[in-house]
């Protein structure tokens, strides 16, 4: 079981996300932005940071890297893949999943722990919570607002593609208090906190963003 | 050599918060003009003599695909003299 995570320049949590997917029981496989090469991965891990700078807006440029393409391409076919943070920024650019993540409606960056509750676990990424779990894991971001036209909030809402929310006060100002996302097809999953940095409660609040990792090797395992 | 210039903004409906924080920002200074801002962004791009249309549709192109996001904003493109 392989899972690549992709560094693209200005990634951060590739090192976080490459350990989580280790401590989740499968192969980390490093992929870079300027391969067109997935190196045989079964799944895609997107991670957060601040790709190409943000420049233009967050996810803009990545969209276009060479290793994109490919990532498109699969994930189209059904292959897993998870964004994180930017990740998920970038795959809202990329349009695998709808909306797109605006400047928090207080303007700060935030950087907090954040429970969020799980609300669909039949996604590969997601499979090992349980429906309406709340889970306590870290949410650092400047545009993790999430926004889309009434039609598309219907719809997520209606298909159940909303995957995780915000417990609590709204950090950002997303609609519904959406924290992530899933594609129709359920393979594609965007989450604007980080699973990753809260695998262990020794360097993190918690280890319950280890749930993500786990549920992927079980995904491929079935 | 000529200019095109295209502007992008936020959709109306999308909350601009940088927009709202000058708008706020505005009043301190003894300006009271203002009762809404909204913030954007602005490309020149130079080529050289008159924009061709296949050029002009190639920009907008570019707009439509790189220098908007179409979920959130509007951009409108113009030749600048």
């Amino acid at each position: 079981m392989r899972v690549g995570v992709v560094t693209f320049p200005g990634t951060l949590d590739d090192r976080d996300a490459a350990r989580a997917v280790r401590a989740g029981g499968a192969e980390a496989v490093e992929l870079w932005h300027g391969d067109a090469d997935l190196k045989n991965v079964d799944a895609v891990i997107l991670p957060g940071g601040f790709s190409y700078g943000d420049y233009l807006r967050c996810g803009a440029i990545s969209r276009f890297a060479p290793v994109m393409t490919l990532i498109i391409e699969q994930a189209n076919k059904g292959m897993p893949l998870l964004g994180i943070c930017n990740g998920f920024q970038v795959l809202c650019e990329s349009h695998l999943l709808p909306g797109a993540l605006t400047r928090n409606s207080d303007l700060h960056f935030l950087c907090r722990d954040q429970k969020i509750s799980i609300e669909n676990v039949e996604t590969p990424w997601t499979s090992n919570f349980s429906q309406g779990q709340e889970i306590l894991i870290p949410l650092k971001n400047g545009e993790g607002s999430f926004q889309c036209d009434d039609a598309t909030l219907a719809a997520l809402e209606g298909e159940g593609r909303i995957i995780a929310r915000y417990v609590g006060d709204n950090p950002n100002g997303s609609r519904n208090l959406i924290a992530g996302i899933t594609n129709a097809h359920g393979n594609v999953v965007g989450l604007m906190p980080h699973p990753e940095h809260a695998i262990d409660p020794l360097t993190g609040p918690s280890a319950d963003g280890l749930g993500f990792f786990t549920s992927i090797l079980n995904a491929m395992v079935k | 050599m000529a200019k095109i210039v295209v502007d992008v903004m936020l959709k109306a409906e999308i909350l601009d918060p940088q927009g709202n924080a000058v708008a706020a920002a505005l009043p301190r200074l003894g300006f009271t003009f203002a009762q809404s801002v909204r913030q954007g962004k602005r490309f020149e791009i130079e080529v050289a003599g008159e924009p061709t249309p296949a050029q002009l549709a190639d920009v907008e192109k570019a707009a439509e695909v790189l220098l908007s996001n179409p979920v959130i904003e509007n951009y409108v493109v113009r030749v600048e003299k």
